[in-house]
């Protein structure tokens, strides 16, 4: 698929900050599965800083923006063509040992009632793939999709106490039931086309990926019963979502601020 | 259980050849002239400020660490066989450290366990792959040591984080040359006082390559409420450097910048006396308040450097430790010249079954602690002590690693009622940047009760200056 991204985020502070550092994870992975055609990020007014490619593979931009500001805005336009790869990471080139993922984070707690739920779903499993798959499929039972239900912060162990969250709460979920079974895990952040009006829910996406030995790191999204295809641009990884997070930014002399984010991801008629 | 010290000055009723013309020396000290030299050193250390603050402990934040006069004396010989396992471990564990972050051809060679490595708390996966300005990780190695005979020198633990102390080693030497001029008219010895300027020479040879002029160094601290912020003042001031907090740094257009009075000054290397977790927020804690936003992207992007590296860490886990001399033998092809102490790793089965059953001899120590906190010495514990500490063994095994109690050497040390033996180990600072380099000396801790074995200064330890004869 071509398909075309427009993203724009836009911070708002309530009164004027004296500046703003950030650091950006959105410009999509090299992989087999997609070829960038154009990107352009921008981050308005600002100065770029440091640009490299981290030892996950991520292309990493660091902006800054002098003061005062009441407004900042980060600005992402491109087209990248996909191809359906069954899920599966080929042709990215990392540095990380996958073992590094397999340490929990704050959000990827596992409880009792975690341990359970992928004991349960391991249960007769044939290898790593048959485990991965019977896990995710755990979630997607386990977590209905609901908006609104939960926030940033919550947890993989209060989504599944809960039973209802967001791609958030299920990639959580399926990475520390994963780590569990001593399969190394992690967060994977990008884009979804969901339908063709463009406007869907959960433009901006989120799902999590499994080391399988043998095959390598697979992709899995809970929150909609499937591995990544070609509907899917992938922009990076990290242990939890605040560790894969597209923006990570600072401003100095926080006031309070609010977010907007219009996301839009089309595919072109080919 | 008799066991037996080496005393380093008396061997066998004779006096060693070190310390030949010291015996003179207290032996021609009158009472009165000892105590009186002792609060001269003690108001010395106030007039400096020199003073130690113990976290957790309470009372006075300005307690000064006892000074002992009676000084630590190493020959020539001895210390140019130290000084070379020293340098040798120093460089094992920064090729060990380029290694982890690179390709990882230890693990992969099955010398250590995977798990110790890129499972450990202290392993930044944020930083794999990117090699820090020439292959340096570790700066300043603090290697602890201690002896149990003549030729008989173990490592107790490495430090390759921050390791503090350095300060005491520089006053030790200035109070006692103030003190006792003759003294050192009598003895040739090494002198030390160029490590500041060694230290300055370390830290700009690790500039970042984009860096064309002579290296602006700093030196971060998380703010005068830290115990060593006398020591990061001290060093900044002797290498003529600005001390910094992070509020002074900024980050723009690729590079690190310091605020000053004639406008931004770009900065090329730092070294920070803060912990990785509190470097920058937009990387590691989003909470903290000490960090520089996107000094890690700087960092990685080559605008930086950063001393020690972040991720150094993993080298000196203690569980990591065990596998030092194998990284000696793996990367330089040499057998290491200093010995680690035997250690058992409480996650190990069958090793937990054998510290659970030899408590009372062993020394039992947090994977993860340092200051002497949370340690078991088993043959000086009571019977509760060790019992609590078999609980915390059960609950979490993998969170200690145990050892023999070993039999520490001893120093003369001035006590209340004379002159008598106490414990004693040392840290050397090896420093690494283009060259390695050691000034002849480091810190030598005492404990001051009669009988301990711990001499962290957190647990009632004193320091004494540590000499090394010139040939």
């Amino acid at each position: 698929m071509i398909l075309t991204v427009s993203h724009v985020t836009t911070y708002h502070y309530a009164a004027p900050v004296r500046g703003a550092v950030q650091s950006l994870r959105l410009t999509p992975s090299r992989t087999d599965g997609q070829r960038t055609a154009s990107w352009m990020l921008q981050v308005e007014g600002g100065t770029k800083g440091g640009s490299f490619r981290d030892g996950a593979g991520d292309w990493i931009e660091s902006w800054s923006v002098r003061g005062p500001i009441t407004e900042l805005r980060v600005r992402v336009e491109g087209t990248v063509e996909t191809t359906d790869m069954a899920g599966i990471l080929r042709g990215h080139r990392e540095n990380v040992s996958p073992s590094a993922y397999l340490r929990e984070t704050e959000p990827t707690v596992a409880d009792a009632a975690l341990l359970t739920l992928a004991r349960d779903a391991a249960d007769g499993a044939s290898g790593g793939l048959d485990l991965a798959h019977r896990l995710s499929t755990a979630v997607s039972d386990r977590i209905a999709y609901r908006p609104g239900a939960t926030s940033a912060r919550t947890t993989a162990a209060e989504a599944l106490a809960l039973g209802e969250g967001v791609c958030q709460d299920h990639a959580h979920a399926l990475i520390t039931m994963a780590r569990a079974q001593g399969l190394p895990a992690r967060y994977a952040s990008g884009y979804l086309f969901a339908d063709a009006s463009g406007a869907a829910h959960e433009a901006a996406h989120a799902w999590a990926e499994i080391w399988v030995d043998g095959l390598g790191w697979i992709g899995f999204d809970p929150a909609n019963r499937c591995c990544p295809d070609d509907r899917y641009i992938r922009l990076g990884s990290g242990s939890d979502a605040r560790d894969a997070a597209p923006i990570r930014g600072v401003a100095v002399g926080a006031a309070t601020e609010s977010l907007n984010v219009e996301v839009a991801v089309r595919a072109q008629q080919q | 259980m008799a066991v037996s010290y080496f005393n380093e000055m008396f061997e066998g009723g004779r006096v060693r050849a070190p310390y030949a013309r010291l015996e003179d020396w207290v032996a021609a000290m009158p009472p009165e002239f000892r105590s009186m030299k002792q609060e001269e050193a003690e108001a010395l250390f106030r007039r400096i400020g020199i003073t130690f603050a113990v976290y957790g402990e309470g009372g006075d934040p300005d307690r000064l660490i006892p000074f002992d006069m009676f000084p630590r004396v190493f020959t020539q010989a001895e210390w140019r066989r130290l000084e070379k396992g020293i340098k040798q471990r120093a460089r094992a564990l920064n090729a060990f450290l380029v290694d982890v972050y690179g390709r990882g051809e230890i693990v992969k060679a099955g010398r250590i366990p995977q798990h110790l490595v890129y499972g450990n708390e202290a392993y930044e996966k944020a930083v794999a792959g990117f090699t820090p300005s020439k292959g340096v990780y570790s700066h300043i190695v603090g290697i602890d040591i201690v002896r149990t005979g003549p030729d008989d020198f173990y490592v107790l633990e490495d430090n390759c984080r921050t390791p503090s102390g350095v300060s005491y080693m520089l006053e030790n030497r200035e109070i006692m040359m103030r003190m006792f001029p003759t003294l050192f008219r009598e003895n040739r010895i090494e002198p030390i006082d160029n490590y500041s300027e060694v230290l300055r020479r370390t830290l700009a040879s690790v500039a970042p390559k984009k860096c064309d002029h002579e290296p602006t160094v700093v030196i971060l601290t998380p703010g005068h409420f830290n115990s060593a912020y006398y020591e990061h003042s001290f060093l900044a001031d002797l290498m003529g450097v600005e001390l910094v907090e992070a509020v002074d740094l900024f980050v723009e257009a690729g590079f690190v910048w310091m605020r000053t009075t004639e406008g931004p000054r770009k900065v090329d290397v730092i070294y920070r006396r803060i912990d990785d977790a509190f470097l920058d927020p937009l990387c590691f804690r989003p909470d903290s308040m000490l960090g520089v936003p996107g000094l890690m992207d700087v960092y990685r992007s080559g605008g930086v450097t950063i001393a020690s590296a972040p991720g150094a860490g993993v080298a000196d886990d203690k569980a990591v430790y065990t596998f030092v001399p194998e990284m000696v033998r793996f990367y330089l092809g040499e057998e290491p010249i200093l010995q680690n102490v035997p250690t058992w790793q409480c996650g190990r089965n069958e090793d937990l079954n054998y510290v659970l059953d030899h408590l009372p001899e062993l020394v039992v120590k947090e994977v993860h602690g340092s200051g002497g906190y949370g340690m078991l010495v088993g043959p000086k514990a009571t019977k509760e002590q060790i019992e609590t500490f078999r609980s915390k063994l059960a609950s979490d095994p993998a969170g200690y690693i145990a050892q023999p109690t070993l039999a520490l050497s001893t120093t003369p040390t001035f006590v209340e009622e004379g002159v008598a033996p106490r414990h004693v180990d040392l840290r050397p600072y090896c420093l690494v940047g283009e060259q390695i380099e050691l000034v002849p000396g480091g810190l030598t801790r005492v404990a001051l009760t009669e009988g301990s074995l711990v001499v962290n200064s957190s647990q009632g330890g004193g320091v004494k200056d540590t000499w090394v004869l010139a040939e």
